[in-house]
């Protein structure tokens, strides 16, 4: 039998108020891709912090090729040829390519690194250009930038940190491919997520964590969705039922919004065109860091530059407004900040409702008016309550609560407002299942009840399961809106690059054969006759 | 070996038992203090701790202290939870004083008792005119209010020496740098006989529950709070952060003129060079070991004050020097920052 790449076993560390990882063992052969499955809080990325050597574990063994090892610190780890790729880059953004690669080698020449950068990126079909600096790379070519980098160290071990939630889905594809030809060169691989689908197609062994403990160990390839997220969180996820409804006045208009970056790594919004009407919920979908930010602060009225006319709430011209005006004419928006926009951290949850909601401040308006605490604390136990938030009470602090009940608090701040247009940026970014689910369906509910709904999300699945219209955002520019029964996630996926026109110009070619004119007026609404 | 191990919430307890602790270890660092020096460290300490309150006169010269320094803390308060950073209280003081001052110098033996009302209102103008300008430049051109708030306490005692030695120096003066003495009834109403205690130590706890009410009950104090604490909510919210500047730093502006006002026509009754006696910052250390709380820097301030009052003594009954006073200020305030470590760790022993 041969000796595993890497051997942990009884691996505990324990943090003041959790226990982050509970007598974990885990055992990872050469060339084999490993899936280590769990929700947000699970216990994933400790883990991995032990085995790269920036965590030391409170007791356990890691063996790597059979020896009992120290893992001091990642250099340490570098040395026993484990590399990692981690969610967030680690890159200068005013150097080159070639020049941060370089950083980490210092031994060697910057020629030396180029020609070794070229010779990677050619071996396994990550195209880049070493000149390039790196603040002008896609967040796409930043990642192969990092796999490069941890490629030259030849690891016998990489660890992936969520490596997909920056990529389009036409690019997790191409890292799919440098991923198994690594795997078949007898390279192991530790592959942290908590998509089910990416692990059954790319992983031949999987770790399932839950709550710090090891709850399954099997072959992906041989599960089902269901059975994973069994193992995962304990029960299969709820399945929501999204009925048609017909769409009522537009509520939000934004016409030709224009806006240049408010700092210098930010992004120039160029004439976003969207509507959104009564009782519908529209998406918006991209990669992260191409407008998204801008636009909601544009929206919300936190960012007030938006030139005039280009916002409007019905007949209203809101685009001079600032959040309160909006929040007064029933705009309520969840920031994707939970903890220091949405929430106050070291306020508690009674006070955090002061933030959007007037309703425990009585007359007169003497320095903004007096605070009812009876009322205020009554008000927020009564949306701890009817929004199942797992929290101690009204006056626990918001920082206390963790991430998931910390968003069912606001998304409930927000909705029991019964807004007239409701905005929400990233609903269940780092929420658990239970929760995200229980999310996903108050937002359907607001719909229900006629509410407008504008939903910013980089979780395709989460958008095609709540959205009746989507809309893809990239370099700052907005595409037309497509009807959900005609948006596929491939398709979605390239627009996500920002090549709709082509898709547009072709569709609407095909519409001139097949249908007669007058019927092509909105590109995406037409979709349904071709 | 011991070790500090992060609590996973902030300990109550130890939020009220970290001063007293401070307190605590402060005493024993000024007996070994006083034991260096060579003195009975019983005798040493009696100086500071004992004989400020050993009577009612020592206390009502304990208040006569306090009063300023308590007044000047609950505007820096405001300041300092709202994350604006006045450090030039001294200088609103002075400016405070010198307003003051000037309305006092127009007073004649005729002159009505209610004087002393335009002459309190004249101290918080000057005050707020001098914050004014911090605000204005913080808030047009994105100066750093610590910076500018520290410059403009030197020119405010500039002005006060240029005042003093030139068109208000007092003509039968003897040259001596300083105004006339102020008109009696110019004089801040005192609350009893044979103390100077005034009705300023009424005004401070009118203060303390004033702002214990706008802090903690009104949606502008609120606001307030929440630009400190988290700016990006704040935004969110829609609370303006300009707004918030210029609150803070014309509330707290306005109590440090006002204590300058309640001082100088009060225990001093002329301006003189040694306006400026340092209250402006002592009171920073007064609002944070009182944690900014309206309550709590009453009894900073009145600790502060033994200080003050435990120095000179210790220069009169036992020759030591007087910068003993900064010592023990020093040591309270570093021991407190020491101490409110237990307040977000534990201590452990561990193998």
């Amino acid at each position: 039998m041969t000796t595993p790449r890497l051997q942990l076993s009884g691996i505990t560390k324990r943090y003041p108020s959790v226990v982050a990882n509970s007598d974990v063992s885990l055992t990872v052969m050469p060339g084999e891709t490993h899936a280590v499955l769990g929700e947000n809080g699970a216990g994933k990325s400790t883990l991995m912090k032990i085995i790269y050597g920036s965590v030391k574990p409170d007791a356990g063994e890691v063996r790597i090729n059979g020896q009992l090892m120290q893992i001091r610190n990642p250099k340490d780890a570098r040395a026993n040829g484990i590399s990692m790729v981690f969610q967030h880059f680690n890159l200068f953004d005013t150097l080159t390519v070639a020049e941060n690669v370089w950083l980490g080698l210092a031994r060697d020449s910057l020629d030396q690194v180029t020609a070794s950068i070229v010779a990677k990126a050619t071996e396994y079909g990550l195209d880049i250009d070493p000149e390039r600096p790196v603040h002008t790379l896609s967040v796409g070519e930043m990642q192969r930038v990092e796999i490069i980098r941890a490629l030259l160290t030849r690891p016998e071990l990489l660890i992936l940190d969520e490596p997909t939630s920056v990529l389009t889905p036409q690019a997790v594809d191409k890292l799919f491919v440098v991923l198994k030809k690594l795997a078949s060169e007898g390279c192991s691989i530790l592959y942290i997520s908590h998509k089910l689908h990416e692990i059954r197609e790319l992983c031949n062994a999987c770790t399932v964590l839950r709550g710090g403990k090891v709850t399954g160990v099997c072959n992906p390839s041989e599960e089902s969705n269901a059975s994973l997220s069994r193992m995962m969180i304990g029960a299969e996820p709820p399945q929501l039922q999204h009925r048609p409804q017909q769409a009522d006045a537009v509520v939000l208009a934004v016409n030709g919004l224009s806006l240049e970056r408010d700092d210098q790594f930010g992004v120039d919004l160029e004439g976003i065109d969207l509507q959104v009407r009564g009782g519908e919920v529209v998406g918006i979908a991209g990669v992260s860091g191409n407008g998204q930010k801008e636009l909601m602060y544009a929206l919300s009225g936190e960012d007030g530059r938006a030139p005039k006319g280009s916002i409007r709430m019905g007949e209203t011209d809101v685009s001079a407004l600032h959040p309160g005006e909006r929040r007064k004419l029933g705009l309520h928006f969840v920031p994707e900040e939970r903890l220091g926009r949405g929430a106050v951290p070291t306020l508690s949850l009674a006070h955090n409702l002061l933030l959007t909601r007037t309703g425990s401040i009585s007359l007169p308006k003497f320095a903004g008016g007096w605070i009812k605490v009876g009322a205020l604390e009554q008000h927020a136990a009564q949306l701890i309550k009817t929004f199942n938030v797992k929290a101690g009470g009204p006056r626990a602090l918001a920082r206390s609560l963790s991430g998931g009940n910390l968003q069912k608090f606001i998304v409930g701040r927000e909705i029991d407002a019964q807004p007239k247009l409701f905005i929400v940026s990233q609903p269940t970014w780092g929420v658990d299942v239970g929760a995200a689910a229980q999310i996903r369906g108050e937002i359907l509910a607001l719909r229900d009840a006629g509410c407008a709904v504008l939903v910013v999300s980089e979780e395709l699945e989460e958008l095609f399961e709540v959205s009746d219209r989507l809309h893809v955002i990239s370099k700052g520019q907005l595409s037309p809106s497509v009807p959900i029964a005609d948006a596929s996630i491939e398709r979605i996926g390239v627009w996500m690059s920002g090549l709709w026109d082509d898709d547009l110009q072709r569709h609407l070619a095909e519409l001139e054969e097949t249908t007669e004119p007058g019927l092509t007026g909105v590109p995406g609404a037409n979709h349904a006759q071709a | 070996m011991l070790k500090l191990e992060a609590r996973p919430e902030p300990s109550r307890v130890w939020t009220y038992g970290s001063p007293l602790l401070a307190l605590l270890v402060t005493v024993l660092i000024g007996a070994l203090m006083f034991l260096a020096l060579g003195k009975d460290p019983i005798k040493g300490l009696e100086m500071f701790f004992w004989l400020p309150v050993h009577n009612a006169y020592a206390v009502g010269e304990l208040l006569v202290k306090a009063t300023p320094l308590l007044i000047i803390a609950l505007g820096l308060a405001v300041c300092f939870r709202s994350n604006v950073w006045n450090i030039g209280a001294e200088g609103q003081y002075i400016i405070g004083a010198i307003f003051a001052g000037g309305i006092a110098l127009l007073a004649n033996a005729d002159s009505s008792r209610w004087i002393v009302v335009p002459i309190l209102l004249a101290g918080v103008f000057g005050g707020m005119l001098w914050a004014s300008l911090t605000a204005l430049l913080r808030d047009r051109f994105h100066a750093n209010e610590i910076l500018v708030s520290l410059m403009l306490v030197y020119v405010a005692v500039q002005v006060l020496s240029y005042l003093v030695g030139g068109p208000w120096k007092d003509p039968m003066g003897f040259n001596f740098p300083q105004s006339k003495t102020f008109e009696a009834v110019t004089r801040i109403p005192r609350l009893f006989e044979g103390s100077r205690v005034s009705i300023g130590a009424l005004l401070a706890l009118l203060s303390v529950a004033g702002l214990w009410v706008f802090l903690f009950r009104t949606r502008a104090g609120l606001a307030l709070q929440v630009g400190g604490l988290a700016p990006a909510a704040a935004r969110y919210a829609g609370f303006s952060s300009r707004k918030a500047l210029w609150t803070a730093l014309l509330m707290s502006g306005g109590a440090a003129g006002l204590a300058g006002a309640l001082e100088v026509a009060g225990p001093i009754g002329q301006l003189t060079p040694y306006v400026p006696a340092g209250y402006g910052f002592a009171a920073i250390i007064v609002a944070f070991v009182g944690r900014l709380h309206p309550v709590g820097m009453v009894f900073s301030a009145i600790l502060m004050s033994m200080f003050y009052i435990g120095g000179e003594l210790a220069q009169s009954r036992l020759g030591l020097t007087k910068s003993l006073t900064g010592v023990f200020q020093g040591l309270l305030l570093f021991n407190l920052l020491a101490c409110d470590t237990l307040v977000n760790y534990r201590l452990k022993w561990s193998k």
